[in-house]
């Protein structure tokens, strides 16, 4: 930052502060030299990867931080006021009428034992507002969020709201004092897609109105450039790059930023012809610090004065900042990983390998997770499963597994052989030929059996191996993994999350399994992290043959991998199809939605399909289409509402279950893609 | 997403940076690089700097001196009556004064520490056991087998513990096996219902449902993968049941079930002179309470130690 503002007339100015955590006994350092400046009515983005200090940088400003934790230097001013030189006192009237704050998870940003209009009300109640002024102050501002019964919003206790509503609630107490910098930690990211479309269309909104500024934290890219005018991309404590949102990731100027962004497959990529690149090497452990760049040992373009001198920052352009002596070679930063696949062997996508039909699950309380599921898994091809939380994606991957007993009725085939729908009856060679990677391998791993024999059991189990046998396979095994000889004695709680994923992904594969169902396995990780799962995952697929049924709520994901993608929506399947087929359309207008809701950093989308309210309970499913009720483009005839319509193939391989037919739905959503936006019904 | 927000001082194991980690074979990721037995050292550790828990261990270590070596260390023979000398007053030669067959009382403290520190571990050893397979298995069976057991762990908990007691001496004739036996026992529905809970938690992890796949029997499941899981909990269950329990065995010796007299017995004794305490003898039965009391409070001052040792 060059800038050399005095403060008064900008919202936030941060100038070289550091901030060090207490570890036993010594200090480490999780921010060095961090500096930027937010503008009145600006919304600035603060991005980076777990362990960058993002969010210690949110606490530190407020004075957040746990008693460990300490400004050790540098200064903040917020409205030209010092809140870290504050007492108690003046610091609550801060953070009471200046500074607002919203976090990830916001179930616990709520009292769960007060309903939430007494919450609201108390916001205008501190701000000097008598009861009745305070609670017609509440329902104002839930009206502002786009809560459209306020009035029974508020008689609610926070549990009883979706994750989607308690979040506008949230933000409803953020904004009730109007405050001039809201400070967002990762708001969206325990949301689904549509509803975090919802939210961040909220906020932009509301920062216009109430003309606030916004520091939005986040490890979304796509996130942070929708939302934000400028951004500063955070590594290891260190900001290393900050300008313009749109300028910095079309055209990164620092190492990081480049290999980060090349990290995310982009539209247009595809698992058979581009690999990712990841990031090689580690972050370095905090309060480790190196002399010279932080990047520089996993930074390709290091020369020897990287690793000696401190880059400061360089002034790539008028409005942007770099800290790389090299930011001019930066954006041809040589690739960590080929970029083509050595000896595709396609061996092609052959016929039916599982099959379910009228596939059901009810679980107790008549709550439908699954209604009649029709599918075809085709041997060596990735089938991708999208669709909102509550759509039975992770019910469909247990249900197939026989983890979760299906209805009866119910009919699940492989090979053409029928499956017990419970696994503990299922024989051996049925076991070994289904298996899946977890999302969270902290739950999935056993966290007291070492990597050896959380690796070897299903060698020994499923393939019986014994002897030089099951050592050649465990070594083949962590080879392909890419783990190491030292790794194998350790347990879980000591890998890091990437490590983790590659053990259970080693595990999944062990006993040369047909299928192997992947739910959600990067959900977990970060960015640079997930690529290399990516990589790993495609690398696997051909060396194994392997078959994947791949579940993921990131569309940017599933398009990279799948070769044909299922959209589900409570239960039923809404649209099949090959993946480039139904991502460019003529798709469902559930998948239109879906594909709108989701930022992207190839550029904004003109206009978003907005969906209305969100999924409804699956214990009582809207009658008719189960989509109606938030479907844009409901038909004006009633049959939407009174018929359920079939799932009908509209060119081959390619079925929708929707009232319009294929060639209108093509006129309708190219007509809108067209620049024109002619607004249909 | 949780950023490095540092643990305060926390027993966990720092991870730098949370999640790093891409690119294969680069990989040096191991956390901390610390041995796999380093995790209970690491325990111990954190144990020996609190105080409560080293005054704990001093109080336990020398009754277990006194348990081993009683007669050794006693001044008296616990046993040898002086009629003349009966229910004398602490003084330089009887510390802890006479009871009122003149036997001298610190002696028989000192000897009377080795039965209940034999039955309270063997009792809570056996109770932990049953009630661990009990629990383990009503928690990861579930269905109709938890439904049945728990009601009968219910209907057995409404007892009062005394009663069963009591049936149970009476029926097998009291003994230390059978206080050992009983008291087992009483703890083990309790030491289920704990143990139940702490399956529950564990079983929507999806580490079983991995096991499931790879079609691991029920057996190995409950004491394989999810048995090293809850030993924390177990653990502290253990310790606290322990401090139950010396309070159990001293009760049921007072009432008379358990080791007979002339043998020394905190429990006993205080039966045998509890009268005393009308006509002025409050030595015979303050020594063998405080050292009743001075055994709970130990146990409690290291179950609260490892408690949040463990929690930390």
């Amino acid at each position: 930052m060059s800038e050399t503002d005095s403060g008064e007339d900008r919202a936030l100015v941060v100038s070289h502060m550091d901030v060090s955590y207490k570890v036993r006994g010594q200090d480490r350092r999780a921010l060095r030299d961090v500096s930027f400046s937010i503008g009145r009515g600006e919304s600035y983005g603060l991005v980076g990867e777990s362990g960058s200090g993002k969010s210690t940088v949110a606490l530190a400003l407020v004075k957040y931080l746990p008693r460990n934790g300490r400004v050790s230097a540098g200064t903040v001013r917020i409205n030209g006021q010092d809140p870290l030189g504050m007492g108690q006192g003046d610091l609550r009237e801060l953070r009471a009428k200046t500074v607002s704050m919203v976090y990830q998870e916001p179930g616990r940003a709520l009292n769960p034992s007060i309903r939430v209009g007494r919450q609201i009300a108390e916001v205008f109640g501190v701000a000097g507002q008598s009861s009745e002024e305070a609670t017609a102050s509440a329902q104002d501002m839930l009206r502002k969020v786009q809560i459209s019964d306020p009035a029974r919003v508020m008689r609610r206790y926070p549990h009883e709201l979706s994750g989607g509503m308690a979040q506008r609630v949230v933000i409803a107490m953020a904004l009730a004092v109007s405050p001039s910098l809201l400070i967002l930690d990762e708001p969206t990211t325990a949301l689904d897609a549509t509803v975090e479309a919802e939210v961040l269309d909220l906020v932009a909104a509301l920062r216009q109105e109430f003309d606030t500024s916004v520091l939005f934290i986040s490890h979304n890219l796509a996130v942070i450039a929708k939302m934000c005018d400028r951004v500063g991309v955070l590594y290891a404590g260190e900001l290393v790059e900050e300008g313009p949102a749109r300028q910095v990731f079309d055209n990164p100027r620092h190492p990081y930023t480049v290999g980060l962004l090349r990290c995310i497959p982009r539209r247009g990529q595809r698992k058979d012809r581009d690999r990712l690149d990841t990031i090689p090497g580690f972050l370095p452990t905090p309060g480790h610090h190196l002399t010279g760049c932080i990047f520089a040992p996993r930074c390709a373009l290091a020369q020897d004065r990287c690793r000696t001198e401190d880059p400061p920052f360089f002034d790539v352009s008028e409005l942007r900042t770099s800290r790389c002596f090299f930011h001019e070679q930066a954006p041809e930063l040589p690739r960590a990983t080929p970029s083509s696949l050595a000896a595709l062997a396609t061996d092609g996508i052959g016929g039916p390998l599982v099959t379910v039909e009228k596939l059901s699950k009810t679980f107790a309380g008549g709550v439908q997770a699954l209604a009649g599921v029709d599918l075809e898994v085709h041997r060596g091809e990735t089938l991708g499963l999208v669709g909102e939380s509550g759509s039975g994606k992770t019910t469909l991957a247990r249900v197939l597994l026989g983890l979760t007993v299906a209805d009866q009725g119910s009919v699940i085939t492989l090979e053409g052989k029928p499956l017990s729908p419970d696994a503990r009856r299922r024989p051996r060679e049925t076991l070994r030929a289904l298996q899946i990677v977890f999302q969270n391998p902290d739950s999935a791993l056993n966290r007291r059996h070492t990597v050896r024999s959380l690796i070897s059991r299903p060698l020994t189990r499923l393939a019986g191996l014994s002897g030089t046998a099951l050592r050649d396979r465990l070594a083949e095994l962590i080879a392909s993994v890419r783990l190491e000889d030292r790794h194998l004695p350790l347990r879980p709680g000591q890998l890091s999350g990437g490590l983790k994923q590659r053990v259970a992904i080693a595990r999944a594969f062990g006993a040369r399994p047909e299928v192997v169902v992947c739910d959600e396995p990067t959900s977990a990780l970060d960015v640079s992290v997930q690529a290399a799962i990516l990589n790993l995952l495609a690398d696997l697929q051909q060396q194994e043959h392997a078959t994947y049924l791949f579940i993921s709520h990131d569309l940017g994901l599933v398009r990279y991998l799948s070769d044909r993608i299922v959209v589900l929506y409570l239960g039923r399947v809404m649209e099949v199809g090959p993946a480039e087929t139904v991502f460019t359309g003529p798709h469902h207008p559930y998948t239109e939605a879906l594909f709108s809701a989701v930022p992207s950093l190839d550029g904004q989308r003109p206009d978003r399909i907005k969906l209305e309210g969100e999924i409804p309970s699956a214990a009582d499913p809207p009658g008719g289409c189960v989509f109606h009720t938030r479907c844009p483009r409901r038909l004006s005839t009633g049959v939407c509402e009174s018929t359920e319509p079939p799932l009908l193939e509209g060119e081959p391989g390619h079925l929708i279950r929707c009232h319009i037919p294929l060639t209108e739905l093509r006129t309708i959503q190219l007509s809108e893609s067209a620049p024109s936006q002619g607004g249909t019904h | 997403m949780t950023d490095i927000t540092a643990d305060a001082g926390g027993a966990a194991p720092l991870e730098p940076g949370g999640s790093l980690g891409p690119l294969g074979p680069a990989g040096g990721t191991v956390a901390v690089a610390v041995p796999t037995a380093a995790v209970p050292r690491a325990v111990w550790r954190l144990l020996l700097r609190r105080p409560t828990f080293l005054i704990g261990a001093v109080i336990i270590v020398f009754w277990v001196v006194c348990a081993i070596f009683g007669h050794a260390i006693a001044p008296f023979n616990p046993l040898a009556q002086q009629l003349l000398f009966n229910n004398t007053a602490p003084s330089g030669a009887h510390w802890f004064g006479t009871d009122t067959l003149g036997r001298d009382v610190l002696s028989r403290v000192v000897v009377g520490s080795r039965d209940i520190l034999i039955v309270t571990p063997l009792a809570t050893i056996l109770g932990t056991i049953l009630g661990t397979a009990l629990g383990l298995a009503m928690g990861y069976l579930g269905g109709a087998f938890d439904l049945i057991v728990g009601r009968i762990v219910e209907a057995v908990l409404a007892l009062p513990a005394v009663i069963i007691a009591f049936l149970f001496i009476v029926a097998l004739g009291p003994s230390k096996t059978t206080l050992i036996i009983v008291i087992g026992l009483i703890f083990t529905p309790l030491i289920a219902r704990t143990v139940r809970a702490a399956v529950l938690t564990e079983r929507n992890l999806d580490y079983l449902s991995s096991a499931r796949l790879l079609g691991e029997r029920p057996l190995r499941i409950m004491f394989r993968e999810i048995l090293p899981n809850i030993m924390p909990a177990i653990l502290v269950e253990f310790t606290v049941r322990l401090g139950y329990a010396v309070f159990a065995v001293a009760t049921l010796s007072f009432l008379g079930f358990g080791v007979q007299p002339p043998t020394p017995d905190w429990g006993a004794d205080i039966a045998a002179d509890y009268s005393g305490l009308l006509a002025g003898y409050w030595w015979q039965v303050l020594f063998p309470a405080l050292a009743i009391a001075s055994l709970v409070i130990a146990v409690n001052l290291i179950t609260d130690s490892i408690e949040q040792v463990l929690s930390s």
